[in-house]
Formats: C-alpha cells, structure tokens, sequence
C-alpha cells in the first residue's frame, strides 16, 4: 500500500483508502490500481498526474461515483460511496459532483442553455427557476451571450466553458474534470484553466483534475503523480 | 408531484435527443416503421373482410322479422315444406298485417352459375323465388331502377351487389340459366345487406321452372313488434301439424356469418403475427442501433445523475414513436385502400356468393395502431434494458 498523500484528515472532503481497481478482459487480469490511498481537503484544486494507462482516470470515476472499487473504500464528504446502491449513487453525483470531460459530451441537439440545464432536471426547481440558474451559470464563464447557441455553434473553447457552466450549475461539492484541456488549442487551454482556477480561488470549489499537461498541472494548488496504479510523488504548487 | 415532473422531465430530455437524432439512422428506422406499417396494412386489409361480411349479414336481418324453417335445418338449403304449411304459420298469432292479409312470405332457393365479373370463372348465385309480400316483409328492399317482377312470368330483379359481381346481369338483358331465360326488369337495394347478392323472381315461376311442386324452403313472417316473436315462436313449434323451427332473422345471419368470419379473421391475425415477429426483429435491430450510436450520450447522461429508469422508459418512448408513426401509416393506407372496397365471398352456409364492402372500422385501426404498439414495446425492451445497464465509466469513452 502506498503512503496517504494529503491533507490533514479532519479536512479532508475526498478519502480514498487501500483502493484497488481490477479489470478482466476475457482471461487477461488487468490491475489498475493498487491499494491506493488519497486524501484531498475541502478547497484544494488538485492535479492528478500521470503517463497513460497509470490509472488517472479510473481514480477520477471511482472518486466520482461512475464506477465501484473492486477492494478499498471511498469516502466523499464523510459518505462511503462505494457501499450505495446504483439508483442512490446516481442520486448522489447528480447532488454532489460536478464532471467536466476532456471532448465536452454536450448534447448537440440542445442549446448552451438546455444542457447547462440539464442537470437540474434532477432537482425539485421549477422550469424558471431552473432557466435563471444557467444563466447564471453561463454569465460565470462568460457565455451570456451564447446561451441560444448550439454545441456545433460554437468554439471549442467555448463548448468547454458550456460543459463547466454545466458541472457547476447544481453547486456541487466537488468539480472532477477528465483533461478538461485535452482537446482544446493552447490560448483557449489557458481560459479554461483560468476559469477553473478562478472557481477553486473565488468560489471555494474542491476541484480534481486529470492531465498529463504539466502547463495545466502547474495551475493547481497540489500535483499528485501516478504511475503503475500508486501514486508516487506530489509537489504543492 | 414535483419529483414526478422531474423524472418526466428527465425523460422528455432524453427522449428528445432519441428522437432528434432519428433522422441519423434513418436507413434502419424507416425500415422499421414500414415493417410495422406493413404489418398494420395486412392486419387491418384482411380483417377488413371479415368486418365488411359480417357487416353485410348483420344489416340483412331485422329483429321484427321471424324466419321458420324445417326444424332440424340450419340453413334455407336444407329446409323444405309444402304450401299448406305456409296457410298455417300465417295463421299465427303475432304477425304484422297489410291490405293483402298477413305479411308473410313463402320462399324458395335455388343456386345458380354465373361468371365473375372480375375473372370470369363461374360462381354460385342465388335465385330466390318470392311472392309480392316479400317487399312487405323485407322492406328495406326498393327498386332502384326499372320495375319489380310482373307474378306469373319469367322476370328477374337483380341486386345491386350481384350486377356489380357478375357478368351479363344488365337491365334489360336476357340471363340463360339451364333451360330457362329470364328477363332482367329491375334493380334494387337492400340497405347493403345479403338480398342485393341475390336475384329474385315469382315463387310460383321458379316452382315450375325447377320443377319443386308446390314447396317451398323458408318462410319469412313480419311480426307486430319484435317482441311478438316469443309468443309466434311458442305456438309454431308446439303447432303438431308442422315441424318447424322459427328464429329472428338478425339471428340467422349472425349465425351464418359466423364462420366466413371466423376463418378470415384467424387468417388476417395468423399472417399479421407471423409479420409481426419480422418487424420486432427489425425495431430490435434500430433500438440496438440507436442505442450504440447514442452511447456516449447515454453514458452523459447517466454520469449527471440521471437513473437507469429515465434512460429506459426514454429508449422504449422513441421505439413506440417509431412504432406509432408506423402503425399510423398503415392504418390509414389500409382505410384508403381497403374501406368501401367491394369484393365477393362464399357464404359457406348457402354456398353462394355474398357481395359485400370492405369494412376497415375505427375498432380494426385502434388494434392495428395497439398491435403496433406492442412491436414497439417489444422491439425497444431489451435495448432500453441494454441502455440502462451500460457501464457509465466505459460508454463515456465510447
């Protein structure tokens, strides 16, 4: 098992302890990850390194509630997410996690405004209500004026901020985002991360961020490296 | 109630992307709503025969009208008695009278060959001997051009529904049957019912002609009320000097269209089920389709927290749109084609043929748009299941 890398306990909003993630394709056992253990504090905006195939992303979906464990617990704001239930744990990312995707997964056939909506279906606010807050969510991230715009309209630079507009418009707890800049050009690149910063420094935002960009790995507040399933180094920035 | 608006909104959302991206994979959806469409067309087209001839019989009959024949007789064809008997059943209590005494007529029945119209080979026709009481009991029969039979000659009226049926049955021509010929002098209508299959003569004329003597096959009384037909029932089968049975006439032509019916409707369901499993094939085949191109969608959706449920019930709404539009389709170019359609049948009671209009009522199209439905629903389950249950983790990199 791998030392805890984190913060002090009491703090923590992510705990991820003894982890491990195995795959079966046919006969072949894949390891992941390997009795992983991680820490990150309410507020910190945490880059999780790594070269492909290290595991980056199956730690972010394990601590996102998209997919389970095969050993280890996982704790998100004192609530053991592995143990729920798919109905409840659907329930919960709707509540708890915003998810920001390296190819921005909007849904073509919608406005900017009907997918920042989206995950507000899931709320008890009515139809206006629901219409105010992505508006608000779109003026955050400088999009007021391409709310009627559809997803094949717009840049990909702005269909990112589309797709952060989206993680963040339910308030949620904690921002996982999956090489948010993955896809997009150096300038529309530093945007983004300038927004995602801004919404960990202004907004308090407890943010996860998978990348292999130590350009955008150096916006974070701390940088966690994995390799071969374990994280292995971290730098505080 | 709120929660129920947001699962319903969930749903509509996830509906609304299916359905706008149909178009997408219309190659397969098309298919598929023609499968379907195909299916309700052949469904409603065949039982459309059915409901047309069970149309025609029901309207011949009337419920004020008693039919006696020999008792043990299912049919007029098997039925026979002399003309005393006629003296006696219009002795009975009940039955309605006019100028000419009691309304009653004695009735015979003779089969005879005519060409189709439509292909030529020969089929059975009815000639039906009458007396002139017969317009008074059948009163829905009226001459729509020409005249009635003159009593005593060799003259014919024919039906609407057999001149459009066979050949050589124009007014004023001469029909050769056997023997005998006879003059075509009129044409009538019987409110669409089974007489406008028939051709009709002088009793007497047709007795002589088919050399039967004096007898006669059924006996049609019009009786005061409909409810008279207890009592004139009552005292005709107790009367020793005959041995009749007596049934309403609506009675006897339900009966007698009873079996057409039954066969053309355990046809029309057998060819539309044996389509209906080809056309489940075809919508399972779009909903696998659909739910593979949609993949990443789904797994987007899912990831924001919407429930397996919403992802299905929006799976099987498309599939049931694509069914219903189907359904629709077929439905309605079955009532364009197929509704007032005339076509001709055997009446395998009187071994003739009944002319009659394809009948595609509002009850065929609701089933045909219901059985639609229902290939919709099974078409889109195991997809909609297969949607629900996609790993999110993985569909996201799909």
């Amino acid at each position: 098992m791998s030392a805890v890398l984190g913060t002090s306990g009491e703090r923590a909003l992510v705990c991820v302890r003894g982890v491990d993630k195995v795959f079966r394709r046919g006969d072949e056992v894949l390891r992941i990850l390997h009795g992983l253990d991680l820490e990150v504090g309410r507020g910190e905006f945490l880059a999780l390194m790594g070269p492909s195939g290290s595991g980056k992303s199956t730690l972010l979906n394990l601590i996102g509630g998209l997919d389970r464990p095969t050993r280890g617990e996982i704790m998100i704001g004192g609530e053991r997410i592995d143990r729920l239930a798919d109905r409840k744990l659907a329930e919960w990312r709707g509540r708890h996690v915003g998810l920001v995707f390296q190819f921005y997964n909007l849904l073509p056939v919608l406005s900017a405004q009907r997918n920042v909506e989206l995950p507000l279906l899931l709320t008890p606010l009515a139809r206006a209500r629901r219409r105010r807050q992505a508006a608000i969510a779109l003026s955050m991230v400088g999009l007021s004026h391409r709310v009627n715009h559809y997803p094949r309209q717009l840049s990909g630079g702005e269909q990112q901020r589309v797709g952060i507009a989206r993680a963040i418009v339910t308030d949620p707890t904690l921002l996982l985002c999956d090489e948010p800049t993955g896809d997009l050009d150096r300038k529309s690149g530093d945007e983004i991360l300038g927004l995602l910063q801004a919404l960990n420094r202004d907004h308090g935002k407890t943010i996860i961020m998978v990348t292999h960009d130590p350009h955008a790995s150096a916006r974070a507040t701390r940088v966690v490296h994995l390799d071969k399933g374990q994280l292995s180094a971290e730098a505080t920035a | 109630m709120r929660g129920w608006a947001n699962w319903i909104s969930q749903v509509g959302a996830m509906t609304r992307m299916g359905l706008s991206t149909v178009m997408e994979r219309k190659g397969s959806s098309v298919a598929t709503m023609f499968g379907i469409a195909g299916v309700v067309l052949v469904f409603v087209a065949v039982l459309s025969i059915g409901e047309g001839f069970r149309r025609t019989m029901v309207v011949s009959g009337d419920p004020g009208v008693a039919m006696v024949m020999r008792a043990g007789s299912d049919t007029e064809m098997m039925s026979i008695f002399g003309g005393r008997s006629v003296h006696w059943i219009a002795d009975a209590p009940g039955i309605a009278r006019s100028d000419q005494g009691p309304l009653v007529s004695a009735q015979l029945f003779v089969i005879i060959n005519l060409p189709k119209r439509s292909s030529g080979t020969d089929a059975n026709v009815p000639l039906r001997g009458v007396d002139a009481r017969a317009f008074g009991v059948s009163d829905a029969v009226r001459i729509v051009a020409g005249r009635r039979f003159q009593p005593g000659r060799g003259e014919v009226i024919v039906g609407v529904g057999a001149a459009r049926a066979f050949a050589g049955l124009d007014l004023g021509a001469t029909l050769h049957v056997g023997r005998h010929q006879w003059k075509i002098v009129g044409f009538f209508e019987a409110n669409g019912g089974l007489p406008e299959s028939e051709i009709w003569t002088d009793a007497v004329v047709l007795q002589g002609a088919y050399e039967r003597g004096n007898s006669y096959q059924s006996v049609l009384a019009r009786l005061q009320s409909p409810e008279a037909f207890g009592r004139f029932r009552e005292v005709l089968e107790a009367d020793p000097r005959l041995n009749v049975k007596v049934v309403r006439q609506t009675d006897y032509f339900i009966e007698q269209s009873r079996t057409v019916y039954r066969v053309v409707t355990g046809l029309g369901v057998t060819i539309a089920a044996l389509m209906a499993v080809g056309a489940v094939f075809g919508a399972l085949n779009t909903m696998y389709t659909a739910v593979s191109a949609r993949t990443r969608e789904i797994a987007t959706f899912r990831a924001l927290g919407f429930g397996g449920g919403a992802v299905m019930v929006s799976v099987l709404a498309e599939s049931l749109c694509l069914a219903l539009i189907g359904g629709g389709v077929g439905g309605g170019l079955g009532y364009v084609i197929f509704d007032g359609f005339q076509a001709a049948t055997m009446n395998w009671q009187s071994f003739s043929q009944v002319a009659f209009q394809l009948d595609v009522t509002p009850g065929l199209l609701f089933g045909g748009v219901a059985g639609a439905l229902m290939i919709g629903l099974i078409g889109g389950v195991f997809p909609a299941v297969r949607a629900a249950s996609l790993p999110v983790a993985m569909a996201l990199r799909a």
